[in-house]
């Protein structure tokens, strides 16, 4: 009959009413700032920079300035310089470091292309997205003080690529450090070579002159 | 009461005069619209409730729309084109239109009995006693007069609805 | 009798007041004082419902959708205070209308931009003057107060029209006019719902039409129209209407948010913008005062042993009830197209309110019915509008049920 189908969505929404007060679960919305919706873990929202140890983040940044990511950025929004010496990065391996590492977050479009071409798996994606500022030309221009954050927080908003990439990680890790245990005795072998006939050669020519 | 009457005077005949003398046609229907609520009023002054609330209902209500819908849908252009004044056949056409308009009027108003004795007292009369003399005395002519709207009516329905009933046309 | 003369009290303390003000002034000017404190009282009164009501739905709105609603708003200069459950969010409203741009566009026929929204709340306040909000309550006892009441609503058409027009903008234009359409649509079945109460009653007297649904069977049945087949059936169909005649969901086509901008309201901005909505929620309120008049016993209370509540209390609170309603239906259904509107006033809402006419005539021609014949009556008068509901509502709904949703998730 007409108006059946209206009765029934008045009884609808009168359950909804009377079910908002006693049952939580119903309530599809939080209140803001002081509760937070957990967010997905695939959300992406403007790269940041992995320092490997939370006390002294700029000593310990991937970025080795290769500027890969600066080329690819199809808004043009990262800026690199260099730095003129080389520090020890994680692997004890002297390497070139960000002196100026910017992003400029009203430009920044959020497409990942700078960590999909990150050989170092340098720079990842963030999930903040209170990001307003009061200046627009400063406010949202981020050095690498701001960019940078610790692999712990990678952790947190990403956990299982975070994983992926410590594993991946560490088995580059071990596996370069095996070779360089496997070239260090490579080298010690070849040294002990060297050194073998050298010594047995050397009787020799020290008898050389003699003979 | 008399200054009250000066007033409605005023507003009712400006409303109209200035109607004409606009070249704007929806300023002129609105303030020909004003001059209908002049009319309400003045019935109101005169202690017709009754007949001022119909008034205000069926003119301003109604007739205004018409009158409004029809300036809008029926005007060529954007803009309203000044009308030629000093043409002399436009002057005698109006001038025989609006004076025969005129002299049946006057005629009609000059042919009724007036009652004098009105001006000492009016007598309030009811809802009740107003519907009573439509149903009672003047049955006939309400309807006719309702025969009337309801064929006009019927009428316009026809006219619009020239499309077959069973063809539902939010199908997809 | 201490209760009784309480009530007594109650009942006329609001004239009481009003007549105190009047005697404490000079004598020429008594007259003027006279009306202007019931205009200041409505406005008083009716103002803060409008402030207030805006608010009521967006925290029911939010309820029936499973969501709180606005909350926040507190004590200015004192953000960390009591929130109030947002309760002062009607004044921050007040500021943000006030304080906003207000613009008119340079092609605009200024005088007819300005003018629209002053003339479209002033004639959705002049509704107020007629409706009894109590026993002893009537601003203006007109003896044709019903015509007076639909006169002063169907005078805003001209302010929608004023609206659309003066913008200078095709889309208000068109807006406008669909408006129209929609308000003259509905005011035929708004006004043909409303004439079986004037042929029952036999007034057009609000105050008297109150007075005549103030008896009670055994002390707490209710002799209200709307506890009779043919009032039942006027009274939705006067819900209908009203909805549509003030523009809410499911009728505010209009000024449909999500798809036009706001209709013929398009051009309008800040306060102007603020007036033509509370002129909407001062007709939607009107229309509910005259729907609780008409159908629901006005200030009469539900049962006789209640009647030591002030009638202008029972009265508001029927309002404030059929306000609830409004938004209830506001917060379930969904809007219809401007096709389906009209058939619906045309094809479904006419003829039956036409219908309902015959039934209040057999109704009122059956008066001296009693004893079983009173069940005939009753069984006779249902049928006569049960059944053609069924077969026009056939009708209206046929080839279109059940709807398949091709592309809606299961």
């Amino acid at each position: 009959m007409l108006g059946s189908g209206i009765i029934n969505g008045l009884i609808v929404t009168a359950k909804n009413f009377v079910g908002s007060y006693h049952d939580p679960k119903r309530m599809v919305t939080v209140q803001y700032p002081e509760e937070r919706a957990k967010l997905p873990e695939n959300y992406r929202n403007f790269p940041f920079l992995i320092t490997e140890n939370a006390t002294d983040p700029m000593g310990t940044l991937r970025c080795v300035a290769c500027q890969i990511c600066e080329k690819e950025c199809p808004p043009q929004c990262i800026y690199i310089e260099k730095s003129k010496d080389k520090k020890p990065d994680a692997t004890g391996k002297p390497q070139l470091y960000p002196a100026v590492f910017a992003i400029d977050t009203s430009v920044c479009m959020s497409c990942q292309i700078c960590v999909e071409v990150c050989p170092f798996d340098a720079i990842k994606m963030d999930q903040v997205f209170e990001v307003a500022a009061t200046d627009r030309f400063t406010g949202l221009l981020l050095d690498r003080e701001q960019l940078a954050k610790p692999n712990s927080y990678f952790h947190e908003i990403h956990p299982t690529d975070a994983a992926e990439v410590d594993t991946r990680l560490a088995t580059e890790r071990q596996a370069a450090e095996e070779k360089a245990k496997a070239a260090a005795a490579a080298k010690a072998a070849a040294a002990a070579k060297a050194a073998a006939p050298k010594a047995a050669v050397k009787p020799a020519a020290e008898g050389g002159p003699t003979a | 009461m008399t200054f009250a009457l000066i007033i409605i005077s005023a507003l009712i005949l400006g409303c109209a005069a200035v109607a004409m003398a606009l070249r704007n046609l929806i300023h002129s229907a609105l303030l020909l619209i004003g001059s209908w609520a002049g009319v309400a009023a003045f019935y109101l002054w005169a202690g017709a409730e009754f007949v001022a609330f119909a008034q205000i209902l069926i003119y301003i209500g109604a007739i205004s729309m018409v009158v409004l819908f029809a300036v809008l849908l029926t005007r060529q252009g954007d803009a309203p084109e000044p009308v030629e004044f000093p043409s002399l056949s436009r002057f005698v056409t109006g001038l025989i239109a609006g004076g025969g308009v005129a002299g049946v009027l006057i005629g009609a108003i000059l042919g009724m009995p007036f009652d004098v004795r009105t001006a000492q007292s009016a007598p309030a009369l009811s809802v009740k006693e107003l519907g009573a003399q439509l149903m009672g005395p003047h049955a006939v002519s309400l309807l006719v007069i309702g025969l009337l709207l309801t064929v006009a009516l019927l009428g316009a329905v026809l006219l619009a609805s020239d499309r077959r009933p069973d063809q539902p046309e939010d199908t997809p | 009798m201490i209760i009784a003369a309480i009530d007594s009290y109650l009942e006329v303390a609001p004239l009481a007041w009003r007549d105190a003000v009047v005697q404490w002034c000079p004598e020429p000017t008594q007259w003027l004082v006279h009306h202007l404190i019931t205009i200041v009282a409505i406005l008083a009164v009716f103002g803060t419902l409008f402030a207030f009501t805006p608010l009521a739905e967006r925290k029911l709105l939010g309820r029936l959708q499973n969501r709180l609603g606005p909350n926040r708003s507190g004590l200015p200069w004192w953000q960390n205070g009591p929130k109030l459950w947002g309760l002062t969010q009607p004044f921050a409203d007040a500021v943000k209308a006030l304080t906003k741009e207000d613009i008119v566009p340079a092609a605009a026929d200024k005088l007819l931009h300005f003018l629209a929204p002053v003339l479209i709340v002033a004639f959705s306040l002049l509704t107020f003057a007629v409706l009894p909000f109590g026993r002893h309550l009537v601003p203006v006892g007109l003896d044709a107060a019903l015509l007076y009441f639909f006169a002063a609503g169907s005078a805003t058409e001209l302010a929608i029209f004023m609206a659309g027009w003066a913008s200078r903008n095709k889309y208000s234009l068109l807006a406008a006019m669909r408006a129209l359409a929609q308000v003259i649509s509905y005011e035929l079945p708004l006004i043909l719902s409303v004439v079986p109460i004037v042929l029952i009653a036999g007034t057009l007297s609000l105050q008297d039409i109150v007075l005549a649904q103030g008896f009670w069977t055994f002390g707490f049945l209710p002799h209200w129209f709307v506890f009779t087949p043919w009032g039942f059936a006027g009274f939705l169909l006067f819900l209908v209407s009203a909805l549509a005649e003030s523009n809410r969901s499911p009728f505010d086509l209009p000024e449909a948010e999500s798809e036009l901008i706001a209709g013929h309201l398009t051009e309008y901005s800040g306060f102007k913008y603020a007036l033509f909505f509370m002129a909407e929620y001062f007709g939607l309120t009107a229309l509910s005062g005259l729907g609780v008049t008409l159908f629901l016993g006005g200030w009469q209370a539900p049962c006789a042993f209640l009647q030591f509540i002030p009638s202008w209390l029972w009265f508001m609170g029927k309002v404030i009830g059929m306000l609830l309603l409004f938004i209830w239906i506001r917060g379930t259904l969904l809007r219809l197209r401007i096709d389906q509107l009209t058939r619906l006033a045309w094809q479904f809402m006419v003829p039956l309110t036409l219908i309902n006419l015959g039934n209040a005539a057999f109704w009122s021609l059956t008066a001296g019915w009693t004893g079983p014949l009173q069940l005939v009556r009753w069984g006779v008068s249902l049928a006569i509008i049960v059944i053609p509901f069924v077969l026009l509502g056939r009708r209206l709904s046929a080839g279109r049920h059940p709807r398949t949703y091709r592309y809606a998730a299961s």
